[in-house]
Parts: structure tokens; sequence; C-alpha cells
């Protein structure tokens, strides 16, 4: 079985996109009606995704400000989805902002953080917590969580993240044949480092691609002007520029050896580039500017279960892909020579 | 690699060079137009940032101008002959180090005749020590970089065209610090958060020199 990594890496995607596109959002409480509460009785309508609310199984709903509590007085459930709850807000709440924070009677503690602006601040209050209260409650079930803005589009992550993790995999390849070329001279060397930035080409504009979506829907944009952007366009940049030396020169030899020369050269600027980068401004992207990456409480154990895999079924398709542009690319010149 | 053959080319650079003096009138018209053009579409007053980054502009194409030429005026004949006499190593640290020296040089009477047509507001509150040294290593940087570059199209035999495609996208690491790094000491801030970029500008710079030393005598065997 000398293709058994092949086999692994279909049946990893072919399992990516199952689960990474058929596993349920958890429930999550997505909007309120109001921004601010003064004292007195305030009757709130709550939108939630995902949740199974009826007329049988109504919900507690309760708001929490500097861990006091007070309950809603009225729970009313619209349909599955929708809530009207009345709290009677009292005065000398301590902190500025004040959590919502819903329990269904199922499932998991939904809760919408710093919710509230709260007026008639005070001292504090004595807590008025609802009966006996089961903290954080957690429903059975394998599901992804539900992040504000990022929502269903979460499932991008299995996709767009593992596109440049390839890219810089295949990338790192071509260098290594480009090494190779120099101390070799063999125009097969040269014929892997090419065929690896053909593939790797494709995965960056896959990346491109999938961002520019994701971008869209989480940020409002097609492209904004950000760090990572601007990396992953000027990566693009000097890969087609590689292909154009190539093009440039007719003589198969100088043109590998300068390819590899100029591969290089590009491949140890662009590790600086992206390293700089980051450090240069403020950017949207997860992992920059004061911006959480996917990191322990951003990638929960959840997703981490699929987006692993998904990174080594992307690596090996790409590695894959690549052994058989390099296999063209030994043909093509076995063909030039007969 | 013999710090005397550096040196023997350096001055063979040199000579060439004043011996064409039409190529230095040129470069400075150059410089001296790109400034009488920024004053043109903007005048004088400009904000620091604009002022700031019109500035980095012209000097990115100043050096694209004058670097192309590093290795494109060499004929065959000649290349064969200084590859008998020279070892690869020499030529281009010879090379580079003269790129450097002519790029510092453009570089400052660039900055000069631009403070002299756009005003030197933007100079006010500036670190003018921090700003001159970030001029110097942005200006050194791409002299560094486009050496190597103009070295690899002008092997591919497709001189000019080639070097803007191919090096554009390798200076903007360059470019990039040196923009921030620029407006930083021109906002008077100090050598401990400007520094930061001035490193990164110094890092890049050795980093290519020793990556043209190393690479440099792939691209000259043929």
């Amino acid at each position: 079985m000398r293709h058994w990594w092949k086999a692994l890496g279909i049946a990893l995607l072919l399992a990516v996109v199952c689960f990474g596109l058929g596993v349920d959002l958890a429930p999550a409480l997505v909007h309120v009606d109001r921004d601010r509460i003064a004292p007195g009785p305030v009757e709130l309508r709550i939108t939630t995704y995902r949740t199974t609310f009826s007329q049988a199984a109504t919900p507690r709903v309760w708001i929490s400000n500097d861990g006091q509590r007070v309950c809603a007085d009225r729970v009313v459930v619209v349909d599955a989805t929708h809530l009207t709850a009345t709290v009677d807000v009292p005065a000398g709440l301590r902190a500025d902002l004040t959590h919502l924070v819903v329990l269904p009677p199922d499932g998991d503690t939904l809760a919408l953080l710093d919710a509230f602006w709260t007026e008639g601040r005070g001292a504090g209050i004595t807590d008025r917590p609802c009966a006996p209260s089961t903290d954080h409650a957690q429903a059975p079930g394998f599901r992804f969580p539900n992040r504000s803005l990022l929502t269903e589009s979460i499932r991008n992550l299995f996709f767009h993240v593992p596109m440049w993790f390839t890219m810089m995999l295949l990338m790192s390849i071509s260098v290594v044949m480009s090494l190779r070329h120099l101390r070799s001279g063999s125009l097969d060397h040269d014929g892997a480092a090419l065929a690896a930035v053909h593939v790797g080409l494709l995965f960056a504009v896959l990346g491109l691609i999938t961002g520019s979506i994701w971008a869209r829907v989480t940020w409002g944009g097609w492209w904004t002007s950000d760090t990572k952007l601007n990396g992953a366009a000027v990566t693009t940049l000097v890969y087609a520029a590689y292909l154009v030396l190539r093009g440039s020169v007719s003589d198969p030899h100088k043109a590998a050896r300068l390819a590899a020369v100029y591969n290089i050269f590009a491949y140890v600027l662009m590790m600086v580039f992206l390293m700089v980068l980051p450090r240069l401004s403020d950017s949207l992207h997860p992992g920059n500017g004061g911006n959480p990456a996917f990191n322990q409480y951003d990638l929960d154990d959840r997703l981490r279960l699929v987006f692993y895999p998904a990174v080594l079924g992307w690596m090996l398709l790409g590695t894959w892909a690549w052994t058989l542009a390099r296999r063209l690319d030994r043909l093509q010149r076995l063909h030039d020579h007969a | 690699m013999r710090p005397s053959e550096i040196a023997a080319i350096v001055r063979l650079e040199l000579a060439l060079d004043l011996r064409q003096r039409a190529a230095w009138a040129g470069l400075l018209l150059y410089s001296v137009g790109a400034c009488y053009i920024g004053f043109l579409a903007l005048r004088t007053g400009t904000a620091t940032p604009v002022w700031n980054a019109l500035l980095w502009i012209i000097l990115l194409f100043a050096a694209f101008n004058t670097l192309t030429r590093a290795f494109q005026r060499e004929d065959a004949g000649r290349q064969l002959y200084l590859h008998t006499l020279a070892d690869p190593r020499s030529v281009v640290i010879a090379r580079t180090l003269y790129s450097m020296v002519l790029m510092l040089a453009l570089a400052l009477v660039t900055v000069a005749v631009y403070i002299l047509l756009l005003g030197g507001h933007a100079l006010r509150e500036a670190d003018v020590a921090l700003f001159l040294l970030t001029v110097a290593l942005g200006g050194t940087g791409f002299a560094a970089v486009l050496t190597l570059i103009s070295a690899i199209a002008a092997r591919a035999g497709n001189g000019v065209g080639l070097t803007a495609v191919l090096g554009l996208p390798l200076v903007l690491p360059l470019l990039l610090s040196a923009l921030r790094a620029s407006k930083l000491a021109l906002d008077g801030i100090g050598l401990n958060i400007t520094g930061t970029y001035l490193l990164w500008l110094l890092l890049i710079d050795v980093l290519t020199v020793a990556l043209a030393y190393l690479l440099f005598p792939y691209l000259w065997r043929d």
C-alpha cells in the first residue's frame, strides 16, 4: 500500500466536508431590541438562533451585573426563536455593563455579554436569583460553537485556513527543490520546484477566494486593507513574478537556474515580510492587532476535532497534486526530447 | 574574495560611471523632476503622511531607475573577461556596495531637493537624525535588493521590464518598514519605538547582502 496516504487524505477531507458542513451550530442569543436599561420595568424582545422554545418549555431569563442577578418577572414565548421578557430593573447596579442570560429548560445557557449600558448605577443590590439555578447547563451532542459575527461562517475555518498552510508547505517544498537544483543542476529538481509553485499558487488563489467570502460575511467588504490580506496578495505577486521570469528565458537550464535563485531569494524575503507585516499595523484578522487568533478559548475542542484533520487532509491533497504535477512535467520533458 | 579585489571592482565601477556623466545627470534630473512634479501636484503645506508617502514613492522609483543599470551595461565579452579575472562573490559584493553608496548619495540629494520644493514643515517636530538614518537604511536596502534582482534580470536578457516585475513585490517589506519608521521619526517619536523598524530595515539589508553573496555564483556560471 504505497498510496495509503492519498487514501488517508481523501478520507480525511470527506470526513471534514461531512462533519464541517453537517454538524449544527450550538444555539445562541443573537439580538435584544435595546442596548441600555434604566431602573423600572423593562420589556426585552429577545431573538435567538437554533433554539426550540415553546409554551410548554419556557426558558428562564435574567440579567447579570457584576455577579448580581435580577430575574425576569414574566417570560412569554413568541415562537421557537423569539421571546419577550419583562425585567424590573432595580436602581443601584454596580457595573457599567449588564449581561443578558437565557436558560432554556433543556439546554445550554445562552448569554449576550455586555448587552446593556446600565443607567442609575449605585453601590450594588441584594441578589435576586430565580429559583434553583444551575449555572452552566450543557446540552448533550456535538455542535460547533456559535460566535457572534462568525455564526455559520465558522465552518470556513476548515477550508480557508488550511489553504494557506498547504500553500506554505508547497512553497517550502519548492525552495528545497530549488536548493537541490542549484546543487545538482538537474532539470528534474527544477521541474519539481516549478510544479510546487504551480500547485501552491492554486491553493493561494483558493485561499484568497475563501478569505474574500469570509471577509464579506464578517467584516462587510470583499477586500480590506489588512496586513494578512496584503501579505497574501504580495505572496501571490511574488510567485506570479517567478512564473514570468521563467517564461522570459528560453534556454531551459538557464531558466531553471535563474528561477531557483529568485525562488530562494524571494522565499527568504517573504518570510521576513510575513514576520514584519503584522507588527506594522492593526488588523481585523484573528491573530493580529489585539484580535485573538483561534486560540484556546476561541478555537475550542469541538472545532479542533475537525480543524486538525482538515489541515492534514488538505496538505496531503496538496502534496498529491504536487506529485502529479511533477510527473506531468517529467512526461512533458520526455515528450520534448523525443 | 579579497578586499583588494572588491576595492578594484568598486574603482572600476566608479571609473565607468565617471566616464558617463550623462547617466549621472539623468539620475539627478529624474529626482529633481519627480520632486517638481510632486510640488506641482501638491504645492507646499501638505499633511505629514502625504509628504512622507510621496517622498518614499519618489525614492523607490529613483532606486529602480538607478539600479536597473547595475548589471545591464555589460556585454557578454566583457562579462567573460571579468569572469576570468575575479571571484563572482567579489563582483557581487563590490557592486552591491557601490550601488548602496550611489543610492545613499542619490537619496540624500533627493531628500534635499524634496524639502526645498515641498517645504520642510513636516520636519518641524521631527527627529531629524532618525529620519535621515531611515532614509539611509531604506535607500541602501533598495540598492541591495535591486542589485541582485538586476543581476537576475540581466542574465534573463530582458533587463528593465523584468527588474520591475521581479523587484516590486520584493522591496515591499523594505518600503513598508521604511514608510512607518520615517513617519514615526517625522512625528518626533524617539529611538525606543522607531528603533524596532530600523532594526527590521537593517535585518533586511544584511540578509539581502548575505543572500546575494551565497546565490550570485550560481547566476554567474553559464
